[in-house]
Order: structure tokens, then sequence, then C-alpha cells
């Protein structure tokens, strides 16, 4: 197959036994219409956002989430042994896609992307995004732009912030009624 | 706006599609492919009525809520709100070490836990470049198409039990019962098993699992008779089924379904045939396929499917039997626990043992997208790894959430009673849905 004909093309990788072929944001529904309708890619499999806010940081992996953020001094905690490779943006966004042909041929179509910039929304060529993607806007916020219906799909309607995203405190919640209130 | 991939008439249908057109074009709804809209005629209507069906209504399966429009017992507006039982499975897992977050995603899909369970462990394995044994390879297969047998049973016995056969229910959880003692005779547990390590399996399999093993597999094709003698020529159990809730192929692919609601569909894959894992490619089993799209064919996929699997499991049975005393676990000392009785007398072992537990084992940087086919069609893990001992992302593609997606597209001029037999025979299960 020939990637470099797929609209926005940046860069085609193998790792792993899997083909990744990054997209320029702004082009991500054209390059699904393409992979669709020339490359026979018919199913959306899933679609997932990934949060590397920190990524690579000294002792990121092993940290301890607490009420404030991370803890990199508790017992258990250790940094990496080697840095892994930075990341061009904070979000990834990965469109997996599969043929339903000889041998299951599978690509996923990532872009990148910084806090605030929209995704298009690939809901037109594949209405199974509808529900991936507001998933993803709901735990990871990221905005897909041309979304018919883009609410938040997990969590209550009036919560706040994105759960997923590496800056959302874990192990702490607000409390009601506290000594500050 | 066309949704459905565009298939111009006249060029030839080719695998896997198998079935002609069960209707013309596409029923995906126009404006939100999930959200059934009520026409424009009958907005204004008094006779209009919203009711919540869920999300503790007891055909629910679990907690989903269907917002429903009724004009008399039609139903003609539907939408469907998840997230009852969002409980962060992702997120808790990027705070856990691998081998301790293998645990997790059994309970994300706690019907078909098995396989859940073995979709995680084979992503890992993919990113540490584990070269599993045989054995273990083998036990996973007969686990997962026992735990195959199992999550159908239950689909079978409430989907029925739904439409007032309530003997079905009875009868399927009878064997799902000796499924699970099964389970807890080689894992010490019922459900959610934690059985499958990064590597193999957690202990070997225990003496007297093949003769009750075999017990089951000499009992489940009569079982099997005996529910299609209760079910597949009792008139009203046919006339509740056939011909409800419709899915075409085409719509089918467009909402990426999956697994039996896809082969229900006409479309013949499963990913143990097509994309093969374990040693699938190594058995002999038949794919089923039918072309109704209704709620039948559903029901007549997943039947047949528990005897090609009682196959897979006797096949299974025959190699494992002759691999007694082999190892059940990858010899790599970084990522598998030692021998117990080791730590005794080596310090070496130790170290190791302390390592793992403590801090986990390090898995290599990179992204990767394992899927396989889990009792409700593809389900797919999504695990990212920064080169440390916790995963940095995770994400599972769950076959229940693609399946309800297809809800709106199914009801169409149908009643709210026969809502009930679509909505079992997508066969969602809301903590794969919500996770």
């Amino acid at each position: 197959v020939k990637w470099s004909d797929v609209p926005g093309f940046v860069e085609a990788k193998e790792a792993y036994d899997e083909t990744t072929v990054v997209v320029e944001r702004e082009r991500l529904r054209e390059a699904c219409l393409h992979a669709r309708d020339e490359l026979g890619f018919n199913v959306l499999a899933d679609i997932v956002a990934a949060d590397y806010l920190g990524w690579g940081g000294k002792g990121v992996s092993g940290y301890v989430g607490t009420a404030t953020g991370r803890d990199l001094n508790l017992p258990a905690t250790q940094g990496l042994q080697a840095l892994p490779q930075l990341k061009p943006r904070r979000f990834s966004v990965s469109h997996h896609l599969l043929a339903l042909a000889h041998g299951a041929p599978r690509v996923r179509l990532q872009c990148w992307l910084d806090e605030g910039e929209p995704v298009p929304s690939v809901v037109s060529v594949w209405p199974a995004a509808d529900w991936h993607e507001r998933e993803q806007y709901d735990l990871m916020g990221i905005r897909f732009e041309g979304h018919p219906n883009l609410a938040r799909l997990l969590l209550e309607d009036d919560w706040e912030g994105h759960p997923l995203r590496k800056d959302y405190p874990i192990g702490g919640e607000p409390v009601r009624f506290s000594d500050a209130e | 706006m066309t949704l459905a991939p565009s298939h111009p008439a006249g060029r030839t249908r080719r695998w896997p599609i198998v079935a002609p057109d069960i209707y013309e074009g596409s029923r995906i709804p126009e404006r939100v492919p999930t959200v059934l809209d009520v026409p424009e005629e009958l907005r204004d209507s008094d006779d209009l009525l919203r009711i919540n069906f869920g999300p503790n209504h007891p055909s629910t399966h679990g907690v989903l809520r269907l917002i429903l429009d009724l004009d008399g017992e039609q139903v003609v507006g539907l939408s469907a709100v998840v997230g009852y039982l969002h409980t962060g499975f992702e997120k808790n897992m990027e705070a856990k070490t691998w081998w301790k977050a293998i645990t997790y995603p059994e309970r994300i899909d706690y019907v078909g836990f098995q396989n859940n369970e073995l979709v995680f462990v084979l992503a890992i394995e993919k990113l540490l470049g584990l070269e599993v044994p045989e054995k273990a390879t083998w036990m996973r297969m007969l686990l997962c198409e026992l735990n195959r047998i199992h999550s159908h049973l239950v689909f079978l016995g409430t989907s029925a039990l739904e439409l007032g056969a309530i003997s079905m229910f009875w009868y399927c959880f009878r064997e799902r019962e000796t499924i699970l003692d099964l389970s807890e005779l080689v894992t010490g547990a019922r459900m959610h098993t934690r059985y499958f390590q990064a590597g193999g399996l957690a202990e070997d399999i225990p003496a007297g699992f093949f003769p009750e093993c075999r017990k089951f597999v000499a009992l489940m094709p009569h079982a099997l008779d005996d529910y299609l003698a209760l079910l597949d020529r009792n008139q009203i159990w046919l006339e509740r089924t056939k011909g409800i809730g419709l899915l075409s192929a085409q719509d089918a692919i467009a909402l990426g379904q999956s697994g039996p609601v896809l082969r229900a569909s006409g479309v013949d894959w499963d990913l143990r045939r097509d994309s093969p894992y374990l040693a699938y490619d190594q058995v002999d089993f038949r794919v089923p396929v039918y072309t109704g799209g209704d709620v039948y064919d559903r029901y007549r996929v997943r039947m047949d499917e528990m005897a090609e699997s009682t196959r897979i499991v006797r096949q299974c049975l025959d190699r494992l039997e002759r691999m007694e005393g082999r190892p059940w676990i990858a010899d790599d000392r970084k990522v598998v626990l030692p021998p117990r009785e080791e730590l005794h007398t080596s310090m070496e072992s130790l170290i190791h043992h302390f390592k793992i537990v403590t801090e986990g084992y390090r898995v290599p940087e990179g992204e990767v997208y394992v899927a396989i086919e889990s009792p409700r069609g593809e389900s797919g893990c999504y695990v990212v790894s920064d080169g440390g001992p916790r995963p940095w992302r995770v994400h599972f593609r769950a076959p229940s959430f693609a399946a309800l997606e297809a809800t709106a597209t199914c009801v169409h001029e149908t009643l709210v009673a026969d809502l009930i037999a679509i909505v079992g025979s997508l066969d969602a299960v809301m903590g794969d849905t919500d996770r």
C-alpha cells in the first residue's frame, strides 16, 4: 500500500507489526475517506486519544498519584531507565481501521494536536464514530469538529474536567462542606 | 448525507459479505447515527409518550437507559444513555503496575472475562516480545472457548427469560454452573480468574481437570439439543424473534459491528479464522454465518458457536493431555515470578520476586493495538508504554459499546415489546460498554 497518497500524509511507521500513518490533523477526514474508499478499510474499529503531558519526565511512569498530583518521592517510585522518544504534541488521536478482507489488514491513522485544537469528525465517514468520538471528548477533552451531537457520553453532563488527562487529579475528590466553605 | 459506504448496484458482491440486501438503502438515522428522531409529522402529536426504559429495567442487561418516544406501542424515537457503570478502569490501570493491571480487564466485560483478560495479556506480551509456551497457548484457548460458551449461555438464558421462556434460564444456568465449576477447579476462582499471566499461565493445570472437562464436553451437545428442542420450534419464540430488529450487512459494517451481530447480518468474518491468534489456525472449526440480520439469526449464530466452541475445547483437550509436565509459563526471570520453592534457597530468585512484586516489570516503549474475537465481537486493547513499570495509557475497544450503537438502526418500526428482544440480541454487557 502506498501510504504517501493518503491526504495530509506526514509519515508512516512500522512497529510491533503494526502500521501507524501520521496525518495532518486538519486533513484527517479526507485521509479517512481515502482509507475507506481507495484502500478498502471499511471498518472503524476504534478511536482513542492519549495524553502525553509529562511524557519522559523523570520518574513519570512510576508516579504515585495523590490529590495534589504526582509524588515522585513515595516508595516504589522509580524513574525510567531510558527516556522515551519525545512526542510532537501533547495529544495523539488514533483511528484504528480494519479492512474486512483477506489477512485482516489494519492501520492506525494518527494525528497530533495541542490543547484546544479540534480534530475533524469522521461520523460522516463511519457512523460508528459517533460514540467513539463522544467518549474521547468526554474523557480526554478532544473536540471533534463537525460531530452532530458532541455531548458527554459516560460521565454526567455537568462533570468538570476530563479524567483521562494526565493533569486530572487522582486519589482525591473535592468534598462539599469542607473547612474552606 | 450518505452514511453507509456506497456500494454501486451491479458491482458483484465479494467475500466477506454473503447476504443479499435485506432492506433497501440504509436505515442508520440521518442526523445522529445513534439517535432515532421522532418523524416530523408526529412531533406535535398529543399521543406521543416519552418514557425512560431503564436504567433499572430488568431487561436492559444491566444499567442501560433508553429514552423512548412511543406512539401507542410503536417506538418512534430512541436515544440511548450509557455511562451508569463507568468506573474509570482505564484511568485506574495507569496507576497500577502492568502485572497488577491484569485484574482489571476481566471486570470490564464481566461475562466474557477470560477473553478480556487475554487481550490485555496479549498486548503486554506483544510489547515485551515474550514467547509463550505451547501448553499455555492451548490452555488459554480452552478457557476462552469455555468462556465463550458461558457468555452465550448467559445471553440465551436471559434473552429467553425476557421473552417469557423462564425455563430456558434455569437450563442455561445449569450448564453455566458446570463451566464456573471448571473455572474454579483450574484457577481457584469462579469468575475473574486472573489466571493468564504475561508469559503464560499463573499455575500449572491441576490434576483432575481433564476428566471433568471431558465430562462437560460430552454433556454440552446434549444440552444444546435440549435448548433447540425448547426454543427452535416454539411458535412464540419464533414469532418474537424472526424478522425483528433487522440490520443489513452494509449497515452493520458502517456501524462497526463485530462478532455474532455481524455474522447474523451475513458477513462472514471471525478474527479467530481471519486473523488467527493463539493457536486458532491449528484447530478445526466452522464460522456460523446467517443472512437474516434479525434477532432470530443472532440467536442461531450464538447457538452454533456454542457447538463449535465445544469442538475447539475437545481439540484443546486432546493436545493438552499430551503436554503433562511441560512448562506453562515462559522462563524469563525479568517478567515471570520465580517458582515459589526457589525463594528459600536462591538469593537471585528472591531479588527477582521482590522486584516484580514491588516495582513491577518494565515493558518496552511503544504502542500496540491487539484485537481478539471475544464472545461479543472484536475486543481490542490499545496500550501505550513509556518503558516504565506502569502502562501510560490503556484503552479497550469494547464490542458491547459498538453493538449498542446499532440500537437506533435496529428499532425500525418496532413495538416496544420487540425492543426488549432487540436489546437482548445485541448482547451488550454494560460493564464493557461503560468501562
